[in-house]
């Protein structure tokens, strides 16, 4: 039998500097990052509804914080991580379902561009339902 | 013939004498066409015969000489001297603990793939008299592109998941797992089920995409592990809303 031959591997930390390793996991830490801004816009949806509630006083008011320039600075970035999470997310769909029909496989550009399709779609529809046109 | 002067920062780790790993720059003269794999031979070659890595085929097939180029999982082989400027750092892949040099302990991702059961399980066994299990082009074609795995770790490195959560099971092994289960000849996907549906299977996922991005040869594991997520939701549901359904 061969001598045993000492082993002592040495396990490296992994820390927080990956995120910079390549500007790849920094897009991926931006899209999951986009959570805290979709969540901070449901949030004030609700505290709307709250204010709704309680009058015509207090909903005048949230209207009124709603044209306050942090309102808006939120809103614009708050779109800006939507729109980034949503294109990401449907750019990713043709390898999360991707469709076989018979020997060969439909374009990737065919099953995202679906997806932008429908999206458009039902923006469209609340567009409608909500008196845009 | 066209000479370079390469400068090649390599992390060196000895266990028996070294408390930690630590750089060490080689200055050499390259030919242009080289890899970084041939530098790291001529190295060894010429000036420091200690200097510990693997490699095999050169010729990416063999998955040996995966490692850290200038922070990305490469295959060494298959990595041009002509496509880096200055010095090129050279480190063990990351997230795997280092057994020597650039030589990493890869017994985690062993055991990971033999617990996916990587290989045909047929649905039911036939006699050899009744000839062979017959496949279409289009049923090939369905798992085709994952059988092209290496097993040469590169996406186990690109992997944060992995590098935080060491019991993920990780890519290459749920993507020959999926390799498997869409094979119309197997019928093991409730066994590896048990394994890669698991937490620690593709849910500890959140589709970072680097596995398949730094890929050597073009394999999609980000792909499989969300079709397997998708499958494994749908389980779910018909096992819980539609128990009747159940074998």
């Amino acid at each position: 039998m061969a001598e045993e031959v000492s082993r002592r591997p040495y396990v490296r930390e992994m820390g927080w500097r990956w995120i910079f390793r390549h500007p790849r996991y920094v897009r991926y830490m931006l899209r999951e990052f986009s959570c805290l801004f979709i969540g901070g816009y449901t949030l004030i949806m609700v505290w709307g509804l709250k204010q709704l509630a309680e009058g015509p006083a207090a909903w005048q008011a949230f209207l009124e914080w709603l044209r306050s320039p942090a309102s808006i600075v939120f809103h614009a970035v708050a779109l800006g991580f939507a729109l980034y999470h949503s294109i990401t997310w449907f750019n990713l769909t043709p390898k999360a379902m991707p469709l076989q029909l018979g020997e060969d496989f439909v374009a990737d550009g065919l099953i995202s561009g679906a997806h932008f399709a429908g999206w458009a779609a039902v923006s469209l529809a609340v567009l409608y339902f909500a008196g845009a046109f | 013939m066209s000479e370079r002067a390469v400068e090649l920062e390599v992390l060196r780790y000895n266990p028996e004498t070294d408390r930690e790993p630590h750089f060490q720059r080689y200055s050499v003269s390259c030919r242009e066409e080289w890899v970084v794999l041939d530098a790291l031979n001529h190295i060894k070659e010429t000036v420091d015969p200690t200097l510990s890595y693997r490699w095999s085929c050169h010729m990416a097939v063999c998955g040996s000489c995966g490692m850290m180029i200038n922070g990305e999982p490469r295959l060494a082989c298959k990595s041009f001297l002509r496509e880096y400027r200055g010095v090129i750092r050279v480190e063990p892949l990351a997230h795997f603990p280092i057994q020597r040099d650039l030589v990493t302990v890869i017994d985690d991702f062993m055991d990971k793939l033999a617990r996916v059961k990587p290989y045909l399980i047929p649905k039911h066994e036939k006699p050899l008299a009744e000839g062979e299990y017959r496949q279409t082009p289009a049923e090939l074609k369905k798992f085709k592109q994952y059988s092209m795995c290496i097993n040469c770790m590169l996406c186990y490195a690109a992997c944060p998941e992995y590098g935080l959560i060491p019991k993920y099971i990780g890519p290459a092994a749920i993507a020959l797992a999926h390799r498997y289960n869409q094979d119309s000849r197997d019928g093991g996907r409730d066994a590896r089920q048990e394994e890669i549906a698991a937490t620690e299977g593709v849910w500890e996922c959140s589709f970072v995409g680097a596995c398949s991005e730094v890929c050597p040869e073009h394999v999609d594991p980000a792909g499989a592990i969300q079709q397997v997520k998708i499958k494994s939701t749908v389980d779910w549901y018909k096992e819980h809303l539609m128990p009747w359904l159940k074998k």
